[in-house]
């Protein structure tokens, strides 16, 4: 199946990475309220994401709610339209693509989404859910029904379970049939927005694995957006941290995990809650004061200074750029460790 | 009243916050505010305030009826943190609900809750609102729908206050304002006029918290507080709570999911599934001398911080039972690595984890201590956990049997 796609299509070694983001930015206007609804503003969700993904290989992006981590994940995808910036597919410029262009890059890059709740039409069988993708790309006349059957299989369904409704599943099974709809056209690339927060530990760490068997027999490349550190840090191989609209850090899950150089990192990584009593009941934590800054106004320069314990001037007059020390792991902050 | 209420004074943790914290002085000097731990503060004294007995909870529907909570005891004493973990459906909820006297009529509550001895199921309604909210607090997870949006935050404060004491409302409100500095929002005189959209997520669920501990409660029983918050606030948050508790006295009942969160701040532990209680004992007991194979499964779902790469998870097969249809026998036996016959047709007692004569901190007379040093477990083969290093490792290869 799949797997043979790889094995004889020729690739080319030295190719670029798979997926290239370069200086992304994506604003939502906000319109006042008078009669002429003018635009006052604009949220800056996304402001200068650089981010490369190779092949087979799984970027994790982490970040709390409002960090502009979902809505690179869609700007990637062109689900959202970016602002500037660029973002290549195997070398080929996605924003100033045709949209039957894009169509023909979907095939190969798909989403799953959080909420496995709201990402299925309530309406249709789990088998037309599945065929969906195969039908708008041309694919179901070739043995469309035995593929669906394949596609459950493959993410541990049963294919008789085909005719159900998706409320007639747990929320596990739920998020498979929204892999298995994205597996459908056999990708190369994924983007996986929070695919496990809306489940519960046990399930979660079946949905993990099975993410990973995936990526092994499938050769599959994941973006894998999420704000849980421990499940970031176990699927990824490198990870890039966001704050705000910006990426603060990136580099080796070791690199991130074992010494994160950004004061956000730090105090992200401390704050969360690891489950060892002995080590919980006395590890320092880091606690920042006050939330995160609105979006719509950013502070001047590094978006993190109002929390950050190393603040100085130099901070809100200069956007600290994200810079590689050498290590391969770039940070943006003036006073890295 | 407000003289009776012991508390630090406000000012001495707010300024602090007030300020955007000593973080964002821009001295040369690193200064960071790292969080007060569960081992910094204050221990459980000896005096029982809450103890549940035998709690069930029954729901008739058209389909048959829900058996949400079954057979639920635990007891709980001053400035003691007992959290009650379990996934959704556990019936972690509902068991603390009926504590509190928040079901629908529709549901048969059975067994007894006593607040210093004084049973609140069979209490009259009217005895039992005056506890309510004063001596037992409740925090709700989302703060939007708890918190009335068409009120100020001083306002719903100040109720909380006047409901259960004859002051002048200008008292009730200078006690809002304290609590709000105690919880660390900034310029609290100013926020008491602010309704609940003009607050953050974090901001909101210290009102929640200011509310909950504004009449110097003996219980705060905190529904997954913090599910709903970013981590970094999550931190705040759960620092605010043992602030709290100790600036009160109170004793915490936490319902969560979140093993993560249950090790910082527990001192024990009570795991749920499907209604009823599988494992209680002391953190430390649950987490490290695990005896039920379905908080191994839990804490095996877990990426560890430490693991190394390529590590697999191992996940609890299958799903839960309905809460309709208990399987005959243990309720985890369908998706359990150890179960056999004997799992499938009996269901287990919650007895010790431990055989009779050994366990040396346990002597006879001591009934009354050990209440909170015991180790049980609802598991016919927890001896067999007993005697391997990591019972995680029973669900490896999908659970199958090793």
């Amino acid at each position: 199946m799949t797997t043979t796609r790889h094995e004889s299509e020729e690739r080319h070694e030295a190719a670029p990475a798979l997926l290239e983001v370069d200086d992304l930015e994506v604003r939502f206007p906000v319109y006042g309220s008078g009669l002429l609804r003018r635009v006052v503003g604009h949220v800056h969700a996304v402001s200068g994401v650089s981010l490369r993904l190779a092949e087979r290989e799984t970027l994790g992006v982490v970040g709390e709610s409002g960090c502009g981590k979902s809505t690179t994940g869609r700007a990637i995808l062109q689900l959202v339209k970016p602002t500037a910036g660029s973002v290549r597919y195997r070398g080929e410029e996605l924003t100033s693509m045709s949209s039957a262009g894009l169509q023909r890059v979907r095939r190969e890059a798909g989403i799953v989404f959080q909420d496995p709740y709201a990402s299925l039409n309530p309406k249709l069988p789990v088998n037309d859910i599945i065929a969906e993708p195969l039908k708008v790309h041309r694919r179901w006349r070739d043995g469309g029904p035995e593929r669906v059957a394949e596609l459950l299989r493959l993410v541990g369904l049963s294919p008789e379970h085909g005719n159900r409704y998706p409320h007639e599943f747990s929320g596990g099974q739920r998020q498979r049939v929204g892999i298995a709809r994205a597996l459908a056209l056999e990708p190369r690339l994924l983007v996986l927005d929070e695919p496990v927060s809306a489940l519960d530990v046990s399930v979660q760490a079946g949905v993990v694995n099975l993410l990973e068997d995936l990526q092994e027999r499938l050769g599959l490349s994941y973006v894998f957006i999420a704000h849980d550190l421990s499940v970031v840090r176990h699927i990824s191989d490198r990870v890039a941290v966001m704050y705000l609209g910006r990426v603060v850090e990136t580099g080796t899950r070791e690199q991130v995990y074992e010494s994160p150089s950004h004061p956000y990192t730090q105090a992200l990584l401390s704050a969360a809650p690891w489950p060892d009593p002995r080590q919980e009941r006395v590890r320092e934590r880091i606690v920042l004061t006050g939330d995160v800054p609105s979006p719509v106004n950013p502070p001047s320069g590094c978006r993190f200074r109002t929390r950050c314990w190393k603040a100085q001037e130099v901070c809100a007059e200069q956007t600290p750029e994200l810079t590689d020390r050498g290590n391969g792991h770039p940070v943006a902050c003036h006073f890295p460790d | 009243m407000t003289q009776s209420f012991d508390m630090p004074l406000p000012s001495e943790s707010a300024p602090a916050e007030a300020t955007g914290g000593e973080a964002s002085v821009t001295t040369g000097t690193e200064s960071v505010h790292t969080a007060k731990t569960l081992a910094e503060s204050k221990p459980p004294t000896d005096e029982e305030v809450l103890r549940v007995e035998n709690l069930s909870v029954d729901f008739p529907t058209d389909d048959g009826v829900v058996k949400a909570v079954r057979d639920v005891s635990y007891s709980l004493r001053e400035r003691e943190v007992l959290s009650i973990v379990g996934e959704s459906g556990s019936g972690k909820s509902v068991s603390s609900m009926a504590v509190m006297g928040l079901l629908p009529r529709s549901a048969r509550i059975s067994g007894r809750v006593l607040y210093r001895g004084q049973d609140l199921l069979a209490m009259r309604e009217k005895d039992r609102r005056s506890l309510r909210g004063r001596k037992i607090s409740m925090i709700f997870q989302d703060p939007m729908t708890a918190l009335n949006p068409v009120h100020t935050v001083g306002d719903q404060l100040a109720e909380a206050v006047l409901a259960h004491s004859l002051v002048p409302p200008r008292q009730a409100r200078e006690r809002a304002r304290e609590m709000l500095d105690l919880v660390g929002i900034p310029q609290a005189a100013q926020r008491l006029r602010n309704y609940p959209h003009e607050f953050s997520g974090g901001m909101r669920q210290r009102v929640m918290i200011a509310m909950a501990i504004i009449n110097n409660p003996d219980v705060i029983i905190a529904d997954e507080p913090t599910t709903a918050l970013d981590v970094t606030v999550q931190a705040q948050i759960l620092e605010k709570l043992l602030e709290v508790k100790d600036a009160v006295n109170a004793a915490i009942l936490l319902i969560t999911h979140d093993l993560g969160v249950v090790a910082g701040l527990a001192h024990r532990v009570l795991v749920m599934y499907a209604g009823t209680p599988v494992e209680v004992g002391e953190t430390d007991d649950v987490f490290y001398r695990t005896r039920m194979p379905y908080t191994a499964g839990l804490l095996g779902s877990i990426p560890s911080m430490t693991s190394s790469h390529g590590e697999r998870l191992r996940p609890i097969q299958g799903t839960p039972p309905s809460l309709i249809n208990l399987p005959s026998g243990c309720p985890f036996a369908p998706r359990c690595p150890l179960a056999d016959a004997t799992c499938r047709s009996s269901e287990p007692p919650l007895a010790p984890a431990y055989n009779p004569g050994e366990g040396g901190r346990r002597s006879e007379g001591q009934e009354d201590t050990d209440r909170y040093t015991e180790h049980l477990t609802a598991c016919h083969h927890w001896e067999r956990l007993a005697s391997v290093e990591d019972p995680t490792t029973f669900f490896r290869n999908g659970g199958q049997n090793p």
